[in-house]
């Protein structure tokens, strides 16, 4: 590519040595990225043409089964994104407003969970949630209920245990918008004479909503694409797509079909976020 | 500690729900505790008694303990990798002025938001023709795409806030770039690393979905526990789930204490 | 010459930063290049020490071509503006930083590192972290980590602007006598007109990638060669004038100028430079030879004088600087009309009209 560039002179420039050592430095990174991303990504898809017809995506889209699991999938999705929205807010606040050994605290109750494996915690969620389970024997010890409740192999159970996933994902976010935002502003809207939920409605929440568009996109697209959660809480009564996905792969090896689930969940995903993304100003990306 | 600030309800409401939600992200951890030294032969709450012979039992048999040390070993490899090829790349990427490198940044981060089955699936098509299912170092190397981006996060956050006429200064003092990168930024920049790092294990330490399609007969931890929970309840699980929240304390502490950019918000 | 420069041009796409710079810096000698952000003078910094190569010209220093070395073969101290300490490393180790890339032997470089620190007078700071320090101190730092290895060349980038004033007047004063002491030949880069007037042996105004004017530092304030240069080096009332026959100019908004030469060809146009300092007001302008009134409308006091803001009934504004004595009450107000005069000796013919 350099070859084209009009010869007015042939002197070496830092700039582009620089540009160049930097390609350099990116190469193997981006060469794993691809081979190990991209490519096997873009085979995957092209198996859902395979044969050469949309016939794949026919039967995903005539089928009542796969249209529900899809349909059920976008609705926790949205769930789970409406109860995370509405618990994390007020953690964020606190956690903005909080004193140093507060925020300490705080943070180590929503990292620790953040680093702990999922697959751990959803056990656990079914220690608690079981007929037999923690919360059950509790309540009936307590004399409040007579026979268990239903909060396991259900989509209560399954939405317990995302939420519990995706909750660090929200508040974090959230979080950081509202820390960005210069206290003195808020002051001065009450310096002024608003009354302190006015400031809020007019100054906080319209100030932290790149936040919350960014944690919204991240809890929705992640939620959208949960396997193990579903899969153990949900005691087979709850379908979503990953798990749809994988039941085509390992049970009926019927690759072709699965790529094209796995087709609409990444469209499906890649829309929802670049759509949210718009709203963050970028906010949710890994940059600044 | 809130008594003393009553005055502000709305404050006081605050810290209400976020106590609750703080005591709910908490519970599932708390709650595997007592019962992974309970005394009974199967799921009992509360424990009638004291027992370590669910430690006992996991240390003696040998496919929990060969499940353990494989995820170690592909956790650590996993974190060499990531590191080795997320460092070099954070550089490119907060660096470079090529048009490129947006779309790199772009693409480094995929992955978080791409759905893990589709990614497993993606590598466990590839991997069985390259005859890569049933090795651990296959496992490490696909966990790499997983933890990539956390490691290009961390480091280029870090990076950004490093200021560059630093290592101008060092060649002009007769440093090579290299040296200057080795003695000058990479030191400083060593709080970031230290919590990529710490990261990159946890991750793929983890990780399920891409190890139950690529583990085969040699199970990581995680598979090893997944099919467990999927067979029977033991407390076994629950043992092992307590060295698992002790390990994510650990590194959490280690990232947070030695480590910049793990606790949002509190640059140092 | 140690530092010379040669038709060096440096574009970016298509600005062009550097339109053929030519310079020379004798041994030893303090040159500033001075000019306002976007005349080229960083980039000029850039290329002297290596950080950019130039498009077209050469630069060498002493005897070798180093237009296209990198920035560790040239034998550089460069001073950064926010001085670029190491915050990992203590004060020490900051200035031993080049002795190691050059290899010294361990005792070689103690001794010279506690002579470095001794010449800025931070000898027993050695084992502190640059964030101990004050501001000026670590300035300091950056100049002995700078001068350590003997270099050829010192370049200072701008490095008293993150001073309060009195320490900078009294850094600016250090530095002065160091570079004297050690023989430095120093490039001296600043927008601040008057500290490249006290620190100078030469100035070199930039503007839009060229120098304007080269010349002692009261050569450029007293004669400037061109109208950037009057405008951006003191404080200056320009007039535009036409030449006329004999020792005579118009003045646009104020007549006949007697001047002490002809301004050029009759016809030409010339600006005329009077500094405010030049001007007389009241009782003392009487017998001078170009002579008005006009109305104070400001006066700013600014300790040692005070400077006038006068309209003319042309409408033209001039600028007077006046000595304060302690001893007296100022006797004019704002509103006052007053004579105002200048000397023909005190007008600068500046034949570059053309701006």
């Amino acid at each position: 590519m350099p070859a084209a560039r009009v010869a007015t002179s042939v002197r070496p420039d830092p700039v582009r040595a620089r540009e160049r050592t930097l390609l350099l430095l990116a190469t193997p990174a981006l060469l794993v990225i691809g081979v190990l991303f991209v490519w096997p990504l873009l085979r995957l898809l092209s198996m859902s043409v395979a044969d050469g017809t949309l016939v794949q995506f026919e039967k995903a889209a005539l089928d009542v089964l796969y249209v529900t699991v899809l349909w059920e999938s976008i609705e926790i999705g949205l769930i789970v994104t409406v109860i995370c929205l509405l618990l994390a807010y007020p953690v964020a606040m606190w956690l903005v407003q909080t004193s140093r050994f507060g925020f300490i605290l705080g943070m180590f109750f929503l990292l620790l969970p953040f680093w702990t494996s999922v697959l751990v915690r959803t056990y656990a969620w079914m220690v608690l949630l079981g007929r037999s389970g923690v919360i059950n024997r509790a309540l009936r010890d307590l004399g409040w209920i007579d026979a268990p409740l239903p909060l396991l192999h259900n989509r209560l159970g399954v939405l317990i245990g995302i939420v519990h996933v995706m909750l660090p994902y929200m508040v974090i976010p959230i979080y950081a918008a509202l820390l960005r935002i210069d206290p003195d502003l808020r002051r001065a809207a009450e310096g002024l004479g608003a009354p302190a939920w006015r400031a809020f409605a007019r100054i906080t929440l319209p100030l932290s909503l790149p936040g919350v568009f960014a944690g919204c996109a991240l809890v929705f697209v992640i939620t959208l694409g949960f396997f193990i959660t579903p899969a153990l809480l949900g005691g087979g009564r709850v379908m979503m797509i990953s798990m749809l996905i994988e039941q085509q792969v390992r049970e009926f090896l019927d690759w072709n079909f699965a790529a094209a689930l796995a087709t609409v969940l990444l469209v499906v995903t890649l829309a929802v976020y670049a759509m949210l993304g718009r709203l963050t100003g970028g906010a949710g990306h890994a940059g600044r | 500690m809130p008594a003393a600030r009553r005055r502000q309800p709305g404050k006081f409401a605050l810290g209400v729900v976020a106590g609750l939600v703080f005591a709910f992200l908490m519970l599932p951890l708390l709650v595997v505790f007592p019962i992974s030294v309970s005394s009974a032969s199967y799921l009992q709450f509360p424990p009638p008694g004291f027992s370590w012979q669910w430690y006992v039992r996991f240390l003696e048999d040998v496919t929990w303990v060969e499940s353990a040390i494989r995820s170690f070993k592909v956790a650590l490899l996993c974190t060499a990798l990531s590191m080795a090829l997320g460092v070099p790349l954070s550089f490119a990427l907060v660096r470079s002025r090529l048009r490129g490198m947006r779309l790199a940044d772009r693409l480094v981060a995929a992955p978080i938001i791409v759905p893990n089955i589709i990614i497993s699936i993606a590598i466990y098509s590839l991997f069985s023709k390259l005859q890569l299912i049933g090795v651990w170092y296959g496992i490490a190397i696909a966990h790499t795409i997983l933890a990539l981006p956390f490691v290009v996060i961390l480091v280029s956050a870090g990076l950004r806030t490093f200021d560059e006429a630093q290592e101008q200064a060092a060649m002009g003092l007769g440093a090579t770039w290299g040296v200057a990168v080795w003695r000058i930024t990479l030191p400083q920049l060593r709080p970031s690393l230290i919590a990529a790092a710490f990261l990159a294990f946890v991750t793929s330490f983890d990780e399920l979905v891409i190890a139950m399609f690529l583990s085969g007969a040699s199970m990581t931890l995680p598979k090893k526990m997944f099919d467990n929970i999927m067979l029977e309840i033991d407390p076994t699980i629950a043992a092992v789930s307590v060295m698992q929240i002790v390990l994510a304390c650990i590194c959490l502490g280690a990232a947070a204490l030695f480590g910049r950019g793990v606790v949002p918000g509190t640059p140092r | 010459m140690d530092l010379t420069l040669r038709g060096v041009v440096r574009r970016f796409g298509t600005v062009t930063a550097l339109a053929g710079i030519d310079l020379d810096v004798a041994e030893g000698e303090l040159l500033t290049i001075l000019g306002p952000s976007g005349s080229g003078k960083t980039t000029l910094l850039k290329i002297v020490a290596g950080f950019e190569f130039p498009d077209e010209g050469t630069v060498h220093l002493g005897n070798s071509d180093v237009t296209v070395a990198p920035p560790r073969s040239r034998d550089v101290g460069m001073v950064f503006q926010n001085y670029a300490l190491f915050p990992h490393m203590t004060v020490a180790q900051n200035v031993a930083f080049p002795l190691e890339m050059r290899r010294l032997a361990k005792p070689e470089r103690e001794r010279r590192v506690a002579e470095a620190l001794a010449l800025v007078e931070l000898a027993e700071y050695g084992h502190r972290l640059p964030r101990q320090l004050s501001g000026g101190q670590q300035q300091r730092v950056a100049l002995a980590r700078a001068i350590v290895f003997k270099p050829r060349l010192l370049l200072l980038d701008e490095p008293f602007g993150a001073l309060d004033r009195k320490l900078r007047e009294a850094m600016q004063l250090e530095v002065r006598r160091l570079q004297r002491r050690l023989k430095l030949t120093t490039l001296f880069i600043t927008h601040d007109q008057e500290e490249a007037l006290i620190l100078s042996d030469r100035i070199a105004v930039m503007s839009a990638g060229r120098i304007e004017q080269i010349g002692l530092p009261d050569d450029v304030y007293a004669r400037p060669g061109t109208r950037f240069v009057a405008d951006f080096v003191g404080e200056s009332n320009l007039l535009d004038g036409v030449a006329r026959s004999g020792a005579e100019a118009e003045a646009a908004g104020f007549g006949t100028v007697t001047l002490i030469a002809p301004a050029g060809a009759p016809g030409a146009r010339a600006t005329l430079l009077v500094r405010p300092e030049a001007l007389r007001i009241g009782a003392p302008a009487a017998g001078l030879a170009n002579r008005t009134t006009g109305t104070i409308i400001e006066t700013v006091f600014l300790g040692l004088s005070v400077k006038l803001r006068l309209r003319l009934g042309t409408g033209l504004e001039l600028l007077a600087r006046l000595p304060l004595r302690p001893s007296e009450p100022f006797p004019l107000a704002e509103g006052d009309d007053v004579p105002i005069g200048f000397a023909p000796e005190d007008v600068h013919v500046i034949a570059d009209a053309g701006r």
